[in-house]
C-alpha cells in the first residue's frame, strides 16, 4: 500500500472528482474533497517523512520502466510543495461550506466541489509526476478546472475575468507543449531524469528555443511580471474559498515547475551559465516587485490589492531562484511555502468579510476593527506577515533572499526587496486605518464571521506565526531541496 | 530564583500583565490595581538581578533557535540592566501618573491604553536583555508596532497622519538599513552573538566596516539621528504620559541602547578607533544636537519643544557612543538614565499643565507658575538636568561626555557640546521664567490649582530623582564603569 501512495495521491482526488459530479448533493461533494484533502494531506507527511529517511522516491506507473513508462518521483521540494498543497486544501475546505453555500448557486454547488477537486488533482499531479508531457496533461485538468471555478464567481464579471484567464492559460499551455514538443524532437525522450543526461550544457538553437516556450509558457501560469495580466480580475471575481485555493496553490505549483524544468531538466549549466536565463529573469522580478505592489497600493478592491500583490511575491519567490545559490534558492523554496500561507490567511480573513457584510471594497471595511475584531486581526497578522515583520513567515523569507542577495554583492536586488517590503506596509495599512479608525457605516448585520470561517482563517494565521518563530524545519528542507536542485547532493 | 530565571521572568512579566488588563477590561481599579502590580514586581525582578550584574555575573538564557545558527536567547549585561533598571523603575511612576491623568481627561479607550502600554515595557525589557541581533530586532520591531496604538489613541486624523509618519519611518530605518545591517554582519561573521571585543574585529575592510556602521546608525531610527528623526515630533499626538515614559525614555532609549550595544559589543572599541571610521558620523551627531536645538527654540507648543530637545539629546548618546574610548561609554550609558530622569519630569509637567489648566502652547503660560508652584519648581530642575547643571544628574553625564571627547582627539565638539548646553537653556529656562514672573494672563484670583495628586506625585517624585542623582550617582556609574 504505502509503496503506492505517490500514485494514490492523484488518484483519491480524480475519483472523488467524478463522483462529486454525479451525485447531486452540494454537502456530500464538500465531503468528498474534505475526505480527499485530509487523505492527500496524511500521505503526503508520510511521503516527506519517507523521503527524508531514505531519499528520492521513484514510483513506476503500470510497471513500464522508465523512460518508456510514466516515472512519478518525489524528491525533497516535491514532497515540500505536497504537503502544502494537501496542508493547504485540509485548511480551505472547512472553510468552503459555509462561504460557498453563501456564494454560489445551490444548484452549481457540487459540480464545484467537483471543479475544485479537479484542480486539486491537476496541481498535485504536476508536482509528482517525473514525466514532462504527463505534467502537460495535469497542467490542462489543473487549468481548465480552474477557468470553471473562476466563472462561477457571483459576480457578472467573473465570467469575462475566466475567459481572460482562458485565453491566456491556453497560450501558455501552448507554449509549454511547443517546448515539450522540442525538447522530445532533440533527445526522443520525456521522462525528466533521462532528458537531465541526454540535454548538453552547451549552445543550441532547438534547446534555446525550448527553453524560451517553456519559461514563457510557465511564466504565462505563475503570472511572472508582465504575463501577470490575467491574475487580477480572476482572483478579484472568484469565489472567496477559490481565490484562497488559487492564491496559495496554482502559482506556487507554477514555480515549482518553473524550478523543475530550468534546474532538473535544463540543468544550471546549461540554463544560467549558456543561456543566462537569470539575467532576463531577475529584472524582471525586480520590475515585478516594483509594478505589483505600486498598484496595490491603488487599489479600492482588498481582493484585488492582495492579487496585485501576490504578483509581487511570485516576483520574489522567481527572484530567488534566479540568484542561483544555494541561499537564494532556499529563500525561493521557502517564500514559496510562507506566502501560500500568508496569501492564505488574508484570502480566508477577506472570505470572512464576504460573508458577513458582502463586499471587500475597501469603503465595506469601515469599523471593522470593532465589529469583526477576530477577522481583522487576522488580516493585521497575515498583512505584519507580508511585511516581514519577525517572528512572521514573513521574516524567515526576507531573511534568506536579503542574505542571498548580500553573499551575491548585488544591492540593488538588495533594496528592491526591502522597498516592496515598506510597500506593503503601505497598502497593507490602507485597509488596517479604514478597519480601525473609521466609524461603522451601520448597514448590515454586524458581529463576528462564524466559527466554522474563522477557524480554519486561523489556523493558517497560527501557522504564520509558528513557522515564522520556529523555522529549522522549513528551512531545513527547502535548504535540502535547494542543495537538490544546485546539483550538490542530499536526499 | 537563579539569575537565569529571573532574565526569563522579567519579559514575561508584563506580558502576562497585558493579558491580565485585558481579563480586567470591565473593572477599571481592577485594571489600574493589575498595571501596578506588573510594573512594581517587574521592577522588582530587575532588581534583584542587580546584585547578579554588578558582581560581574552574566545570565543567559536560550529561548528557542529560529533558524540553524539563529536563536532567540537573552543575555543581561551592564547596559541592558541599566536601560532595564530605568524603563521598569520609570514604568511604575508613569502608571500612577497616567492613571491620574487618564481619568482627568476621561479619556477612551483605556483598557487598550494600559494594555497596549504594558505590551511596550515586554518589548523594552526583551531589547534591553537580548542576547544578540536578532533578538534585538524582534522586540525593536515589536516595540515599534506595540506603540502605533499608542500613537493613534486618539482615533484623529491628526493622529492617524501621526501614526503614518511614526510607523512610515521608524520601519523604513528598520527594514531598509537595520535588518540589511544585521544579514550583513550574519553574512561577514556567521554570528549575531554580542560578544566583549566585538565580533566585527578583523572581519571586514574599512570601506565595508563604515557602510556597516552607518547602515547601524541611520538604521536605528528610534535613536532620531537626523535626517530620520521626524516620527518623534509625530509621536506627541499619543497622550502625555505615552510621550513621557516612551518617547523620552523605553522607546528612544531603546534605540540610542541598540548603538552602544553595536558600538561594544559588534564593532568593538578597538575596531571602531580605527582612524576615520567614525568621524562623518560624529559630526552627523553633532548637527543633530545643535540643529534639533535651534528648531526647540522655534516651537511654541510644550510637547514639541520637549520633542526635538529629546532628539537633540538622543544625539549625545549616539556622540558619546561613537566615540569609541570608556569615558565615551560611561557617558552615554550614564545619560540613558540621566536624561530619562530629566526628561520624564518634564514630560509630566506638560501633561500636569494640560490637565489643570488645559494648555499646551508656551506663550500661554504666563503667570501659571503662581498656580502650580510645585509643577514649576519640577520643571526648573527637570531643565537643569537635561542642560546637564548641577545639582542635578545630568551634570555626570555631560562631564564624561566632555572627558570622552577630549581624549578621543575632538577639542571642536567641546565647543559644539558647550553652545548646545546654552541652547538648552534658551529654551527651556523661558518657560519656567514665563510661568513665575509674568503677569497672568487671565482673570485668575490667587490660589493654587495643582494637577491632581496621581499626577502631581510622580513628577515631584522624579524631580526629586534629579537631583538625588547628583549626589549619589554611584549605582548608575558602577554599573557603566563595569563596560570596556
Amino acid at each position: 500500500m504505502s509503496e503506492h501512495l505517490p500514485i494514490l495521491l492523484v488518484v483519491v482526488p480524480l475519483a472523488a472528482a467524478a463522483l462529486a459530479a454525479v451525485i447531486r448533493s452540494g454537502r456530500a461533494a464538500w465531503g468528498l474533497m474534505l475526505l480527499s484533502a485530509w487523505v492527500v494531506l496524511g500521505s503526503s507527511v508520510s511521503l516527506l517523512a519517507q523521503v527524508l529517511r531514505e531519499g528520492r522516491i521513484r514510483y513506476v506507473l503500470g510497471g513500464w520502466p522508465p523512460p518508456w513508462g510514466i516515472e512519478y518521483n518525489i524528491d525533497l521540494l516535491s514532497a515540500f510543495v505536497l504537503v502544502l498543497l494537501g496542508g493547504i486544501a485540509a485548511i480551505i475546505t472547512p472553510f468552503a461550506l459555509r462561504s460557498v453555500e453563501r456564494e454560489i448557486h445551490s444548484a452549481q454547488v457540487h459540480f464545484h466541489y467537483s471543479a475544485l477537486l479537479l484542480c486539486f488533482a491537476g496541481l498535485l499531479g504536476m508536482t509528482s509526476t517525473g514525466d514532462v508531457f504527463n505534467l502537460f496533461v495535469f497542467l490542462e485538468i489543473s487549468s481548465i478546472s480552474a477557468y470553471t471555478l473562476i466563472a462561477m464567481g457571483s459576480d457578472r464579471r467573473a465570467l469575462h475575468a475566466a475567459f481572460r484567464y482562458l485565453i491566456m492559460g491556453s497560450v501558455g499551455a501552448t507554449f509549454i507543449v511547443i517546448g515539450i514538443g522540442m525538447l522530445y524532437m532533440m533527445t526522443g525522450s520525456l521522462n525528466m531524469a533521462d532528458l537531465a543526461e541526454l540535454i548538453p550544457a552547451e549552445r543550441n538553437r532547438t534547446l534555446s528555443v525550448a527553453l524560451a516556450f517553456l519559461t514563457v509558457g510557465v511564466g504565462l501560469k505563475l503570472a511572472l511580471f508582465p504575463l501577470h495580466l490575467w491574475l487580477p480580475d480572476a482572483y478579484t471575481f472568484a469565489p472567496s474559498a477559490v481565490t484562497a485555493f488559487l492564491a496559495s496553490t496554482a502559482t506556487k505549483v507554477a514555480v515549482y515547475v518553473l524550478a523543475r524544468f530550468l534546474f532538473t531538466v535544463f540543468g544550471v549549466a546549461f540554463t544560467f551559465e549558456v543561456m543566462a536565463l537569470d539575467r532576463i529573469l531577475i529584472p524582471l522580478c525586480l520590475f515585478g516587485i516594483l509594478a505589483g505592489s505600486l498598484r496595490a497600493i491603488h487599489q479600492r478592491n482588498v481582493k484585488r490589492l492582495l492579487a496585485y500583490s501576490s504578483v509581487a511575491q511570485v516576483a520574489y519567490v522567481v527572484l530567488g531562484i534566479s540568484l542561483v545559490s544555494v541561499t537564494g534558492l532556499t529563500a525561493g523554496i521557502l517564500h514559496l511555502f510562507n506566502h501560500a500561507l500568508m496569501k492564505g490567511s488574508l484570502f480566508l480573513a477577506m472570505g470572512c468579510v464576504m460573508y458577513k457584510v458582502g463586499s471587500v471594497r475597501i469603503e465595506a471595511m469601515r469599523g471593522l476593527g470593532r465589529t469583526m475584531p477576530w477577522t481583522m486581526a487576522a488580516f493585521v497578522i497575515g498583512g505584519l506577515s507580508l511585511v516581514g515583520v519577525p517572528l512572521t513567515v514573513g521574516f524567515i523569507s526576507k531573511w534568506y533572499l536579503v542574505l542571498g542577495a548580500v553573499e551575491q554583492g548585488r544591492w540593488l536586488v538588495t533594496a528592491v526587496v526591502l522597498l516592496g517590503s515598506l510597500l506593503a506596509v503601505i497598502y497593507i495599512w490602507r485597509v488596517v486605518e479604514v478597519a480601525y479608525f473609521e466609524e461603522a457605516s451601520g448597514n448590515g448585520p454586524g458581529g463576528e464571521a462564524p466559527l466554522s470561517l474563522l477557524i480554519p482563517t486561523w489556523a493558517l494565521v497560527l501557522a504564520n506565526l509558528y513557522f515564522g518563530i520556529d523555522a529549522t524545519l522549513t528551512s531545513g528542507i527547502a535548504g535540502g531541496a535547494a542543495r537538490l536542485l544546485m546539483g550538490l547532493g542530499g536526499p | 530564583m537563579s539569575p537565569e530565571s529571573l532574565t526569563l521572568l522579567a519579559p514575561a512579566i508584563p506580558l502576562v500583565g497585558t493579558l491580565a488588563i485585558l481579563a480586567a477590561r470591565r473593572h477599571p481599579n481592577l485594571r489600574e490595581g493589575v498595571t501596578l502590580l506588573t510594573a512594581v514586581s517587574l521592577f522588582v525582578t530587575v532588581l534583584a538581578l542587580y546584585p547578579v550584574i554588578a558582581g560581574g555575573g552574566r545570565p543567559q538564557v536560550v529561548l528557542l533557535e529560529v533558524l540553524p545558527g539563529l536563536a532567540l536567547s537573552f543575555e543581561v549585561e551592564p547596559l541592558g540592566m541599566l536601560f532595564a533598571l530605568v524603563a521598569s523603575g520609570l514604568w511604575i511612576v508613569t502608571s500612577v501618573y497616567a492613571i491620574g491623568y487618564m481619568r482627568a481627561n476621561k479619556e477612551g479607550h483605556q483598557t487598550r491604553f494600559f494594555a497596549f502600554f504594558a505590551l511596550s515595557l515586554a518589548s523594552a525589557v526583551g531589547i534591553a536583555f537580548s542576547g544578540n541581533l536578532l533578538t534585538l530586532f524582534v522586540f525593536y520591531e515589536a516595540l515599534t508596532l506595540a506603540t502605533y496604538p499608542l500613537v493613534t489613541h486618539h482615533g484623529t486624523s491628526k493622529a492617524k497622519r501621526g501614526g503614518r509618519t511614526y510607523l512610515g519611518i521608524l520601519l523604513t530605518t528598520s527594514i531598509g538599513f537595520l535588518l540589511v545591517a544585521i544579514v550583513w554582519t550574519w553574512h561577514l561573521t556567521g554570528t549575531t552573538e554580542f560578544r566583549e571585543g566585538g565580533i566585527l574585529q578583523g572581519a571586514a575592510s574599512p570601506g565595508v566596516l563604515m557602510a556597516l556602521l552607518a547602515l547601524y546608525a541611520f538604521g536605528t531610527g528610534k535613536a532620531a539621528l537626523m535626517p530620520f528623526h521626524r516620527w518623534l515630533p509625530a509621536a506627541m499626538v499619543a497622550p502625555t504620559p505615552v510621550s513621557a515614559l516612551l518617547h523620552a525614555v523605553a522607546v528612544v532609549k531603546a534605540g540610542v541602547f541598540t548603538i552602544l550595544k553595536v558600538v561594544v559589543y559588534v564593532f568593538g572599541l578597538e575596531t571602531l578607533q580605527t582612524p576615520g571610521l567614525t568621524t562623518w558620523l560624529l559630526y552627523v551627531a553633532a548637527f543633530t544636537i545643535l540643529a534639533a536645538s535651534v528648531v526647540a527654540l522655534t516651537r511654541d507648543n510644550l510637547k514639541a519643544r520637549l520633542a526635538y530637545s529629546t532628539v537633540s539629546q538622543l544625539s549625545y548618546i549616539v556622540l558619546a557612543g561613537l566615540l569609541a574610548n570608556h569615558a565615551g561609554i560611561v557617558a552615554g550609558g550614564s545619560h540613558i538614565a540621566m536624561h530619562a530622569f530629566g526628561k520624564i519630569t518634564l514630560f509630566f509637567c506638560a501633561g500636569a499643565i494640560y490637565v489643570a489648566a488645559k494648555k499646551t502652547e508656551i506663550s500661554d503660560l504666563d503667570g501659571l507658575g503662581r498656580r502650580m508652584p510645585l509643577t514649576f519648581l519640577a520643571f526648573f530642575v527637570g531643565s537643569l538636568s537635561v542642560a546637564g547643571l548641577p545639582p542635578t544628574g545630568g551634570t555626570w553625564s555631560k562631564w564624561y561626555l566632555l572627558v570622552g571627547a577630549l581624549e578621543g582627539g575632538h577639542p571642536v565638539l567641546l565647543g559644539v557640546l558647550a553652545l548646545s548646553t546654552l541652547l538648552n537653556v534658551a529654551y527651556l529656562m523661558p518657560i519656567v521664567a514665563r510661568g513665575f514672573f509674568l503677569p497672568p494672563g487671565d482673570g485668575w484670583q490667587g490660589g493654587l490649582k495643582e494637577a491632581p495628586l496621581l499626577c502631581l506625585l510622580p513628577l515631584c517624585f522624579t524631580a526629586l530623582g534629579c537631583v538625588v542623582l547628583f549626589f549619589f550617582p554611584q549605582p548608575i556609574l558602577n554599573l557603566v564603569g563595569l563596560l570596556p
